[in-house]
């Protein structure tokens, strides 16, 4: 069976691009593009990895992988951020929140690709 | 036959399509209206000077008369493509150039696309970096570029899938085609939206690219070094021509005033290269290390333009350098940044700062060590005198500081103080006055 990814992320030309490849990859790609209620989306899909971004509307990256992290059922869940954002401070307070791995934009294809395998030992 | 065989028939269909007459090509060029016949006609093989004169008064590039279209294209579509960075995030990208012929082949009004996309994202990062140090306080500029930087990360995802994917079925080329043409036009729109805020923003008292960023945006973008300038100093040539062309050249000069304040940059630059001559300071360089008294007892010439020197340099003679330039007024000339060390626009916050101990004492230069964090450097200051003082005006000087890591630092340079008691440099024991 297919492994699972939740994408989170509110550009739909990112949503498309990088569900294309990952699905081109062999992964079976669920999308959600608001911050709101991006914690129920993780609960209801049990995905094996999170891809996050930090500006989303409603609610921020880094408070969603709080709230992922503080339910017991996804502190080992692989989350990989996505941010604008490079400053050294964004990627400490990406790490002190628990994300596995935080990648800036602009990324190419390929790096998300290796970093979703990586996380999930694929 | 090669490619650059039908030069003369490309010059022929360029004359043509100007309007031109053989004979006032071949004027205008200096040569014979015959020999441009005999070139037009690829019966002689053209090079050099001449083609570069050709190409000047049919005002394209060499390359398109000597290659052609479809190459200048695949040359720019491979330019485009390395030019994404890498080291931003874990891997480099690798993009499958063996197959970049074909793609601009079929495609190429697509490959123009990317091609035009890139250059448009390396003026809007050109702007981004200038103005990073101000992203953190204000939310509206931060979201606008938000904006833009999604938008050239879609593009470049998009695009490595129109260049990468083998067999892309109909349907999927169709939405990433019109995907890549809806980001184009946001692209477009955001680069608008951050002109017009810059413009006319809600601190439109106070520009968001000033026009310091403006002039060190021009100049990062030539590595702090004009090779123009360092021929014409090596000439002894009186005309600023080259000068005002650099200038009209560069996308980073917008206003009258950043021309104005670049004109006296390169003006300044032009009168170092002719009192220090590169091939010399580089030997000496070379020979000693980055150590400016040697220079300056060399070629007799005040500390000050040699460390603004040794700051224009190309790496290879000098390694990394930064510069930082303050008039007594307290205004900071355009700067260049040494890559690693985080410095703040202005040193008034600490008394024990180089420049600000050298504009105290202009007579003095200072030599120093210090830190900042983790990160060890060498910073020389001294300045020069701007306007004499006489018996009832106050004189003005501009302090310079050359800045190199401590690694580079020549051996037997004494470091008379370990200074590290600074309001930027992290350390939460400073004892300076603030």
């Amino acid at each position: 069976m297919a492994k699972r990814v939740l994408l989170i992320e509110d550009e739909q030309n990112i949503i498309e691009a990088v569900s294309f490849i990952l699905s081109r990859d062999g992964w079976d790609v669920k999308t959600h593009s608001n911050g709101h209620d991006a914690i129920d989306a993780v609960r209801a899909r049990s995905p094996d990895i999170v891809i996050l971004d930090v500006m989303l509307p409603g609610k921020s990256g880094f408070d969603i992988l709080q709230e992922i992290r503080s339910d017991e059922s996804f502190t080992e869940l692989p989350v990989l951020m996505l941010s604008a954002r490079g400053q050294a401070k964004d990627i400490e307070m990406a790490e002190m929140s628990g994300a596995n791995q935080y990648m800036t934009k602009p990324f190419s294809n390929s790096e998300v690709l290796d970093a979703v395998r990586a996380l999930t030992n694929s | 036959m090669r490619e650059t065989d039908f030069a003369g028939t490309r010059i022929r269909q360029r004359r043509t399509t100007l309007g031109l007459k053989q004979s006032e090509l071949a004027r205008a060029v200096g040569i014979s209206a015959s020999y441009l016949n005999l070139i037009e006609h690829n019966r002689r093989r053209i090079g050099g000077k001449t083609l570069l004169q050709i190409a000047e008064a049919l005002e394209v590039e060499a390359s398109l008369l000597s290659e052609g279209a479809e190459a200048s294209l695949l040359a720019s579509l491979k330019e485009a493509v390395e030019e994404i960075p890498v080291g931003v995030t874990r891997s480099a990208a690798t993009p499958e150039l063996d197959r970049i012929e074909e793609f601009a082949g079929r495609f190429p009004g697509w490959a123009q696309l990317i091609i035009s996309l890139q250059e448009q994202k390396g003026q809007l990062q050109r702007s981004v970096n200038a103005m990073t140090e101000r992203l953190s306080n204000d939310p509206l500029l931060s979201d606008a570029l938000h904006e833009v930087i999604s938008t050239v990360t879609s593009i470049r995802s998009t695009a490595s899938i129109l260049v990468e994917t083998k067999e892309l079925e109909p349907e999927w080329l169709m939405r990433f085609h019109r995907n890549m043409n809806e980001d184009g036009e946001r692209l477009a729109q955001g680069a608008e939206a951050l002109v017009h805020y810059l413009e006319q923003g809600p601190n439109s008292n106070a520009s968001m690219i000033s026009t310091g960023d403006e002039v060190e945006a021009f100049l990062a973008e030539n590595q702090y070094h004009f090779p123009e300038l360092e021929r014409q100093a090596d000439r002894l040539v009186a005309s600023d021509v080259s000068i005002e062309k650099l200038i009209a050249e560069s996308d980073a000069i917008a206003s009258e005033a950043s021309v104005d304040l670049a004109h006296e940059t390169l003006e300044r630059y032009l009168q170092d290269a002719r009192a220090l001559p590169l091939d010399q300071v580089s030997e000496l360089i070379a020979t000693h290390g980055i150590h400016p008294e040697v220079i300056m007892r060399a070629f007799d010439v005040p500390m000050a333009q040699v460390l603004r020197r040794i700051a224009n340099l190309p790496e290879e003679a000098t390694g990394a350098t930064g510069l930082y330039a303050m008039r007594t007024s307290g205004e900071m000339l355009p700067r260049k940044p040494l890559r690693g060390l985080t410095l703040p626009r202005s040193f008034s916050g600490c008394a024990y700062w180089p420049l600000n101990s050298t504009l105290t004492d202009p007579t003095r230069p200072v030599l120093t060590s210090m830190r900042q964090n983790d990160f060890r450097f060498v910073a020389m200051s001294a300045a020069e005198q701007d306007v004499s003082a006489g018996f009832s005006t106050s004189g003005a000087c501009t302090a310079y500081m050359l800045i190199i890591p401590e690694l580079n630092n020549p051996e037997g340079l004494a470091l008379p103080v370990e200074t590290d008691r600074c309001s930027v440099c992290g350390l939460t024991d400073c004892v300076a006055p603030h």
